[in-house]
This record gives C-alpha cells, sequence and structure tokens, in this order.
C-alpha cells in the first residue's frame, strides 16, 4: 500500500498510489495512513486518482482513517473516480465526506 | 442477448485466501470481457462478487479446516448474467443471510459505520438472491443484469 504526502499551507496532500483499496490491503491502508499523519493537524485530502476499485472493507478503512483524525482533523476526499464514486453514493458516504473532483478544486475551496 | 460462441458459461476455482479473491475476480472478469459491457457494469459486477468473496474467506472459511476452495460458476439467459458462488465453510448465521440494512451515516463521526456496507451493496446491485446450505455446503446463486 503506496501512500504519498505532501503540504500545502493549511492542507496535507495524501494520493494513494495504489490502484485499488480492497480486503486484502485494508488494515495496511489503515496503517500507513496513520503513519503518514501522525503529529500532523492540518485537514487531510485523501487524492484517490489513481484508485480504481475499493470493496466495503477498503470504504470502512476510510472511515476509520477518517475517525482516527477526528475530532481536531478532517479528512476529505478528492479525484473519486467511476467506480470508487459509485461505492460511496451506495453507502451515502459521500454525505459523511467532503468530498471534491480533484485536488485543485478542493485547493481553491478549502483554502479560501 | 449474449449468445453461447460469445458467452459460454463458465467456472473459476480460487484457493479461500484474502490473496486469491483479486484472482479469482480478474478471472471472472476475463470471462465476460468479451461481451463488451460498459465499464459501470462492470465495476458493479467486480464488486458483487467481491464481497462475496470477501464474506466467504473472512466468515465462512475461518472456522474450517477441511476444504477452502470456492468455485464459482457463471452461465448467462436473456436476464443477464447468473452466478453462483460455493463453498465448504461454516454456515451462515442461522442458515439465513445477513440482512441488507443501509449503513445508518446519521450518526457521530466517532459511530460512524466502518463495516456492514457489503451485504447492503449486493442486494442493491444485484437480483434473485438466493442461499441454500446443503451437504455441508454454502451455495450463493444471484442475477447480474448486464445492460446499464
Amino acid at each position: 500500500m503506496d501512500l504519498t504526502s505532501s503540504k500545502e499551507p493549511a492542507l496535507q496532500i495524501v494520493t494513494v498510489q495504489d490502484q485499488r483499496i480492497d480486503a486484502s490491503v485494508a488494515l495496511l491502508f489503515k496503517d500507513r495512513m496513520r503513519d503518514v499523519t501522525e503529529g500532523g493537524i492540518d485537514t487531510v485530502l485523501l487524492n484517490l486518482n489513481h484508485v480504481q476499485f475499493i470493496d466495503s472493507s477498503g470504504l470502512g478503512a476510510i472511515v476509520a482513517a477518517m475517525k482516527n483524525l477526528s475530532p481536531d482533523r478532517r479528512l476529505v476526499l478528492a479525484g473519486l473516480t467511476p467506480a470508487v464514486d459509485k461505492v460511496f453514493r451506495l453507502t451515502r458516504m459521500d454525505s459523511v465526506f467532503g468530498v471534491f473532483s480533484t485536488v485543485e478544486d478542493a485547493l481553491a475551496e478549502l483554502q479560501r | 442477448m449474449a449468445d453461447d460462441d460469445r458467452a459460454p458459461p463458465f467456472t473459476v476455482r480460487i484457493s479461500g485466501s484474502e490473496c486469491a479473491v483479486r484472482d479469482g475476480l480478474l478471472q471472472v472478469l476475463g470471462h465476460i470481457r468479451n461481451l463488451n459491457l460498459s465499464s459501470e457494469r462492470i465495476s458493479a459486477i467486480e464488486l458483487v462478487l467481491a464481497e462475496i468473496l470477501n464474506n466467504i474467506v473472512e466468515h465462512a472459511l475461518t472456522k474450517t479446516h477441511k476444504r477452502s476452495d470456492i468455485e464459482i460458476q457463471g452461465h448467462y439467459s436473456d436476464r443477464g448474467l447468473h452466478l453462483t458462488v460455493l463453498d465448504h465453510g461454516a454456515s451462515m448465521p442461522a442458515g439465513r443471510m445477513p440482512a441488507a440494512l443501509p449503513p445508518d451515516v446519521d450518526v457521530a463521526v466517532l459511530d460512524m459505520p466502518e463495516g456492514g456496507f457489503g451485504w447492503f451493496m449486493i442486494h442493491t446491485l444485484a437480483q434473485d438472491i438466493s442461499y441454500v446450505r446443503a451437504d455441508g455446503q454454502n451455495r450463493l446463486s444471484l442475477l447480474l443484469a448486464l445492460d446499464s
């Protein structure tokens, strides 16, 4: 599970480099998210634009990451591909996270 | 819809492990590739089958040390793709499929559900879902529409 992290003013961008967040990597994802966000204070923008497939375990892992960051830090999402977007809409989890179509949109909105 | 030349019935067998699930999905997607389905349809089929296989690996096969292989059978009718998934693991609780309630997301962040999405998504995306426990075997059958 390859996560990369970069810093913007008041924002940490974490990009999932893998194409799948499924049951076989859900625990690894949770651990890696914890590692890369540890000690920070900013809102975390999770960039999912490389992810082509997510299952319920992967979705659960993203929810767990959000809970791990709360209450001090928000987790917002960007770059949902159609298959990933569908899972979030089906489960209504799109209403729980701030969801932006692209990282650029999220930056424009969150840094206003 | 799918004539037999283009879409023959298929059987895929995998070992009952988390790593084998990806391989099983790839094999099944290989069998339906010639149907030229929309990417949305393919994603729905992959998602439903992934949830079924993950459930088997995580729940049915953890308590068994006998046969841990999983068999996926597919055939087509004018209604779509019929999938049957067979395993020799533990029965579903009380011999029945779990309820397919939508996850309750109108709760505080710390109470947000991290699971329970799987059956809900299966029931939302598939039709004619049936589960039979017989002769030490779990048999889950369902229908997936092929036109979106």
